[in-house]
């Protein structure tokens, strides 16, 4: 026992022994950190909405007052021809166009239909749904006030709508949580594939294995640094998220630390599978960042799961991170208690046993033992 | 200092060098003469490297002059490179690339073309012995054959000079002679070679010899002129009745006596002036032991030079409590292999060995690279398992219970495997907690061995920055601070000057007298000769076991009375290839 | 035999050195083919941005026809995927404790009154949503979405009782340059540029590291090697590995993943080519000034891949971000070639975008293979 905490001291000792390797535990988080929120937002502020009104009535006049005045569209362009407008478009100087037709406000005002053209850049197609979509409820809006009972007769439902855990869809509420989860994922990667790299390269791993301490302990003795550099991680950026960023955090802390705890053990068995295989320093960083970039895609951070195909829901399912931003996400956002959280803690044991069995065998035999 | 330059192949005036502000070489005036093979020797940190460097052109000279046939290894570097071959300590090989790969890309680099490249390509691969293996991967090849591949790569563009970093470190006998008589061979040719070693037999054979020491340059001349200062100060002390690691400690106790080593069953001994000897009685060598004067070698000046030999005792011994083994063990096999067998796939490294190893003793397992020597030591060090046989140490089979027997034994891997970003008390603190040491105890260890070595400067030091010799001694510290009975030790003085050699092996033979036992390996013959017992494996076997002596007696010629351990080695291994050839 | 800066006969053996290292090691080829083709086929297939079949709960309290017939139409929909609640009062509990689990993304509570208001045209009937707003994306599409299908349930129930059947007024969609809009279409060759970066910039990051680490650096900068023969030798076998992995790329992503390519091809290889070479521009410098593998390539994955990922308008888009990251996206190169890529793939040769996109890519290639050639040590201690 005494002598794995030996492992882990010198473990840490090391990480800390040069500036250059302090930094490195700091900095990418600090800098993701900074950027990551404001940059990996799906929803549409600061777009330009162009507008080819070629009605001059009141209705479309309305209208556009109403599309100005949406904080989607902050600025707003004025076209004047169609040459303009394909030029817009083609040259990606707004999102999306909005063509009102001639005899707009005529046909409404007369209890007609009367159409509206949204022109949609497919380029940059997600972006412009969503903010087609903040222009078809300002449209809409608008349409059902012009409605005459009659018309309203017709109309007898409507929907309300409460978005829970986070009322007013704020992206960063989203992101945030989340991160927790994936930049921890380098650091504590990297810190236990990498470590056992050096060491083969050093020729100190010769010299653990020629002590008393059996591969186990040794094993264990680079997997625990690495949770701790996890909880460490995780620790600053929940912290930033919730006093920085006014993310609520509505959970138990004592949960969030379970959760980064098994995270970090599921991340170890990773860890320590790459650098049981790789024979030096380079492969086990390559190693690791192959194995991260798909991770973080099908996680469920970027698009959701359920909009995957089944086969790579499987995958999905094997990657620690999925499960780690589920709990995490419900820590922070949905009050989530032990029994909630648990369904997402089982899976990272079940893949830091299995990853880590096996590290132990190969780990076995290939230091010949 | 002489004001005008001296004039020769490469010509070096009051030549400083500081990195970052530290001094690397001071004052060095010298004349490398055309087509002579010039030893650089001298101990780690001397500055060795970095004159060769500086002739190279690969680094600007703070201050002072050099001209490498007349040319400036600056001002002219284009023109110098063409006439250069330089061989760095790492070899300069892509180990990635085969032999012939290798040899390509410097044949390019040189802008060696058509027949004369072909040519080229024969006649080195002849010269190196490599023609067989042009399509092996570099990394694949062995010690002495990777020395033989960077010197045949450095040759190819014909250099009038030739620089060498160390050609021979980590290489056996057999290899560095083969590499000697190649490099003897160009200097014959006309080439001004450099050579610089740590190994002080070489530096005798060269034509000349350059001493340094910090930076300074000691001594400058032919070999024979400094060893002829040293004459009637060499002399053996033979037929030692008893313990003679007790006597060599008295010796060197004694003020007529500056420098002793042990030679087989003799001490060999340094005095202070030639003639006084000291006092045969006071030395309890037993009634049969007598002086006789020796031939005196470099390593005798070179200590001399450098102000003698350490002490005899041992303050890492005393610190550490006699080696008791439990009453239920075997004094006498306390290391045992018994048919030791390790295959690879369709190769074997290891056939069969067998050997045991008595407490307190020191037994050498020597051999040329890659002749199943280090297979064999990891078989009993716990690091592999053996395919068959036994490997067992204080009784315990290393197969079954290997955590057990790790605990009692201490290992000193090659280039001592330190922690090099952590400092030097951080690994004290880290080796001795794996080993079970713990609070006060612990601090207590560590303590001690930071005053036994002098580690007191460097506690906060990074291990990386260390000199080579405290390196050694942190090394070493680390391995003994649980107390093992048994110590293994892989190529323990690799590079190390002869001083610190000394040193340790004072500390080994201090612990060996507290009835430690100690297994050894080295290329470095004169210290086959400390070991009481040594096993020669070659090609997987064991081919001849027995004291340092019994050996040199088994190689000897008809009337030979003193061949070296060197040859002993050498005529060894060339028998046992004759035998195989005609048992096929 | 040239004389000259360039001798060929040193260049193109340092490139032979350099390729059978490429080649002989795992790891290089694991990064070059495997993982990009692994990544297209992830993001081609992993990120669906639109969304296919979103869960939905539905709690009924009311056994009306007309509730019944509008959680009908639900149940019909391509778009959800209905869970019915069960149990009576009781279900509505239920029904929340799995959206908090995340089991379904939305709960319309169909309230008791439903039916009768409809019926009686007194007061309007209200549906109540609620979503997990902790997948906002999700959240906001179920809200138009479901918008949509109370509208259209409203105007077939109009239509059958005869009543005149209102369309209203409304907001077409059209869709320039992406018609299908598969979110393929559009990640697909933006993640070309993040597979380029992997090569580009990491994999070099490690190679001039590695020759100083492994002592062979010394060695070669004893021969009569210049500055310009070593700089060259590891930018073109990387170049050559990068156009390679880009072409096959390319190929999966047209053949494969069905993506269509409507620029020509040669266009996307020059700017591709720009592209490479500032990252292998970066990639080198990096490994040139650390001479440390570990720290090199560390730095280039934030360097140069984070930003690649983030900030190059591939996934999030670049003007919904803070005006100050904005700014910082003008220094990253993948923000060009991410443009160019997606006029080349889904408009064409626009050459207007082109022409800038690969104007702030030469420079960027200038500068860095620049500052490298400046950082290149010809001795030791340069």
């Amino acid at each position: 026992m005494h002598a794995l905490i030996t492992l882990i001291k010198k473990e840490l000792q090391a990480l800390l022994s040069t500036p250059q390797s302090r930094r490195m535990l700091i900095m990418p988080v600090i800098l993701q950190l900074l950027v990551f929120p404001f940059a990996a937002t799906l929803e549409v502020k600061n777009s330009t909405l162009a507008i080819y009104n070629q009605d001059g009535g009141a209705a479309s006049t309305e209208i556009i007052q109403r599309l100005a005045a949406a904080k989607a569209f902050p600025s707003l362009v004025m076209i004047y021809s169609e040459a303009q407008l394909q030029e817009t478009i083609d040259n990606q100087q707004a999102l999306l166009a909005i063509r009102i037709p001639q005899n707009f406000s005529r046909q409404i005002t007369t209890g007609q239909v009367a159409h509206i053209e949204a022109i949609i850049d497919g380029r940059r197609s997600n972006s412009a749904q969503i903010a087609y979509g903040y222009a078809l409820q300002i449209v809409q809006q608008y349409v059902l006030e012009q409605a005459t009972p009659a018309q309203l007769q017709s109309m007898p439902a409507q929907l309300v709508v409460q978005h829970l855990y986070n009322p007013n869809l704020e992206y960063r509420w989203f992101v945030l949580p989340s991160l927790v989860a994936i930049i921890t994922t380098i650091g504590c990667l990297m810190v236990t594939a990498l470590s056992l790299a050096r060491e083969k390269e050093e020729g100190t791993f010769e010299q653990l294995l020629v002590s008393p301490l059996t591969p186990g302990y040794i094993m264990l003795g680079k997997a625990i640094p690495g949770i701790l550099v996890a909880l460490f991680q995780g620790s600053i950026i929940a912290l930033a998220a919730v006093y920085l960023y006014h993310i609520p955090f509505t959970g138990s802390v004592w949960l969030l630390y379970l959760t980064m705890i098994c995270y970090g053990l599921s991340l170890s068995g990773f860890g320590l599978l790459i650098s049981s295989i790789c024979a030096n320093q380079q492969q086990a960083f390559l190693g690791v960042f192959g194995f991260m970039s798909p991770a973080v895609i099908l996680s469920g951070y970027m698009a959701p799961i359920e909009n995957m195909p089944f086969a790579l829901q499987l995958v999905a399912a094997a990657n620690p991170l999925t499960h780690a931003i589920a709990a995490i996400k419900g820590l922070f956002l949905k009050g989530y208690t032990f029994s909630q959280t648990w369904p997402h803690l089982w899976p990272l044991l079940l893949i830091a046993s299995v990853t880590l069995t096996v590290a132990y065998f190969i780990f076995i035999r290939r230091s010949g033992q | 200092m002489t004001p005008n330059p001296p004039s020769g192949a490469i010509s070096i005036a009051d030549l400083h060098h500081q990195f970052d502000g530290r001094p690397a070489l001071s004052g060095i005036s010298t004349a490398i003469q055309r087509g002579k093979i010039t030893g650089l020797v001298g101990p780690d940190g001397s500055g060795k490297t970095t004159l060769i460097r500086l002739i190279a052109g690969l680094l600007k000279a703070t201050s002072g002059t050099i001209k490498v046939e007349n040319l400036d290894p600056i001002a002219n570097a284009s023109q110098l490179r063409g006439q250069l071959g330089y061989m760095p300590q790492k070899f300069g090989l892509y180990e990635d690339l085969t032999v012939q790969e290798n040899l390509n890309l410097y044949a390019d680099l040189c802008d060696l073309t058509g027949t004369a490249r072909n040519e080229s390509f024969k006649k080195l691969l002849t010269f190196t012995d490599l023609a067989r293996f042009t399509g092996r991967p570099a990394g694949k090849l062995s010690g002495g054959m990777k020395q033989k591949l960077g010197l045949a790569c450095t040759l190819l563009g014909s250099p009038k000079v030739l620089l060498l970093d160390e050609p021979s470190v980590g290489v056996d006998p057999i290899s560095r002679r083969e590499l000697w008589k190649m490099v003897g061979a160009l200097a014959h040719d006309g080439i001004t070679v450099i050579w610089s070693t740590s190994y002080l037999d070489e530096a005798e054979l060269c034509d000349e010899v350059l001493l340094m020491s910090e930076g300074l340059l000691k001594f400058n001349g032919a070999p024979q002129e400094i060893i002829n200062t040293m004459r009637g100060r060499s002399i053996q002390l033979r037929e030692l009745g008893t313990n003679k690691r007790a006597v060599l400690k008295t010796a060197l106790h004694c003020p007529e006596i500056i420098d002793g080593v042990i030679q087989g069953h003799a001490l060999r001994l340094v005095l202070k002036t030639a003639g006084v000897l000291p006092d045969l009685a006071s030395l309890n060598a037993g009634p049969n032991a007598h002086f006789v004067e020796v031939k005196p070698c470099l390593e005798d000046a070179f200590i001399d030079i450098l102000g003698g030999g350490p002490g005899g005792t041992s303050v890492l011994a005393e610190h550490m409590p006699i080696a008791r083994l439990a009453p239920d063990i075997d004094p006498d096999s306390v290391i045992e292999a018994t048919q030791l067998t390790r295959v690879f796939g369709d190769f074997t490294a290891t056939d069969h060995v067998d050997f045991k190893v008595k407490r307190g003793e020191i037994f050498g397992l020597l051999g040329p690279n890659g002749a199943g020597k280090s297979t064999t030591f990891k078989m009993m060090c716990g690091l592999l398992r053996p395919t068959s046989g036994q490997a067992k140490v204080m009784g315990i089979d290393l197969k079954t219970s290997a955590s057990q027997a790790r605990a009692q034994l201490g290992y000193m891997a090659q280039k001592f495997a330190l922690y090099g970003n952590l400092s030097v008390d951080q690994n004290l603190q880290f080796f001795s907690g794996i080993y079970g040491l713990r609070g006060k105890a612990q601090q207590e260890m560590v303590n001690d061995m930071v005053r036994v070595f002098n580690l007191e400067p460097y506690l906060n030091t990074q291990a990386v920055t260390l000199p080579l010799g405290f390196k050694q001694r942190l090394a070493l510290s680390c391995a003994v601070m649980h107390h093992p009975p048994i110590l293994f030790l892989d190529e323990p003085t690799s590079g190390v000057d002869p001083i610190t050699r000394r040193e340790f092996w004072t500390h080994i033979n201090g612990l060996v007298e507290k009835g430690v036992t100690v297994m050894v390996t080295t290329h470095f013959m004169d210290e086959a000769e400390y070991c009481d017992r040594i096993a020669l494996i070659y090609r997987a076997r064991t081919i001849a076991a027995g004291t340092p002596d019994a050996l040199k007696l088994m190689a000897s010629k008809e009337g030979e009375t003193d061949i070296t351990m060197e040859e002993t080695f050498i005529r060894l291994v060339e028998r046992d290839d004759s035998e195989r050839k005609v048992a096929a | 035999m040239k004389h000259g800066p360039i001798n060929l006969r040193h260049l193109l053996a340092l490139c032979r050195k350099e390729s059978y290292q490429i080649v002989r090691d795992p790891s290089s080829i694991l990064i070059a083919f495997v993982l990009p083709v692994l990544l297209l086929f992830i993001f081609g297939y992993g990120i669906n941005l639109d969304t296919s079949k979103v869960r939905l709960g539905v709690v009924l309290e009311d056994q009306g026809i007309e509730a019944r017939r509008f959680a009908d139409v639900l149940k019909g929909s391509p778009f959800l995927e209905v869970e019915m609640g069960t149990g009576n009062g009781n279900s509505r509990t239920a029904m929340q404790q799995q959206l908090q689990e995340g089991k379904v993304r939305g709960m319309l509570v169909i309230g008791s009154d439903f039916s009768s208001r409809v019926r009686s045209h007194r007061g309007v009937a209200s549906l109540q949503l609620l979503t997990d707003g902790a997948e906002p994306n999700t959240a906001n599409f179920l809200y138009s979405y479901l918008q949509g299908c109370l509208q259209v349930w409203q105007q077939q129930r109009a239509t059958d009782q005869g009543l005149p059947v209102q369309t209203f007024s409304t907001l077409e969609p059209r869709y320039w340059f992406n018609p299908t809009t598969v979110s393929r279409n559009f990640l697909v060759p933006g993640s070309i540029s993040v597979i380029m970066t992997v090569i580009g910039a990491l994999l070099t990051s490690l190679v001039v590291a590695r020759e100083w680490e492994r002592g062979t650096m010394e060695a070669l900068l004893s021969t009569s090697v210049t500055k310009t023969e070593l700089l060259l030798s590891k930018i073109l076998p990387y170049y050559v590995l990068g156009m390679v992995a880009m072409t096959l790329c390319v190929l999966v992503t047209t053949m494969l993943l069905d993506v269509p390519l409507h620029g020509s091809f040669w266009i996307l290889f020059i700017v591709s080519s720009l592209f490479l070479g500032s990252g292998l521009g970066l990639g080198l410098f990096l490994s040139t000034v650390t001479r440390n593998q570990f720290v090199a390539a560390q730095t280039a994955l934030i360097a140069a891949f984070l930003p690649a990922t983030m900030l190059s308008g591939f996934v999030f888009e670049i003007a919904s971000m803070p005006i100050v990251i904005q700014g910082v996206s003008y220094l990253i190169p993948a923000r060009y070639f991410v443009s160019a890529l997606q006029t080349l793939f889904q408009a064409g040769d626009i050459w207007h975008i082109i022409l800038i996109n690969s104007a702030f890519l030469l420079a960027s290639a200038l500068f860095w293979l620049g500052l490298t050639a400046l950082k290149t040590a010809r001795r030791l201690d340069d």
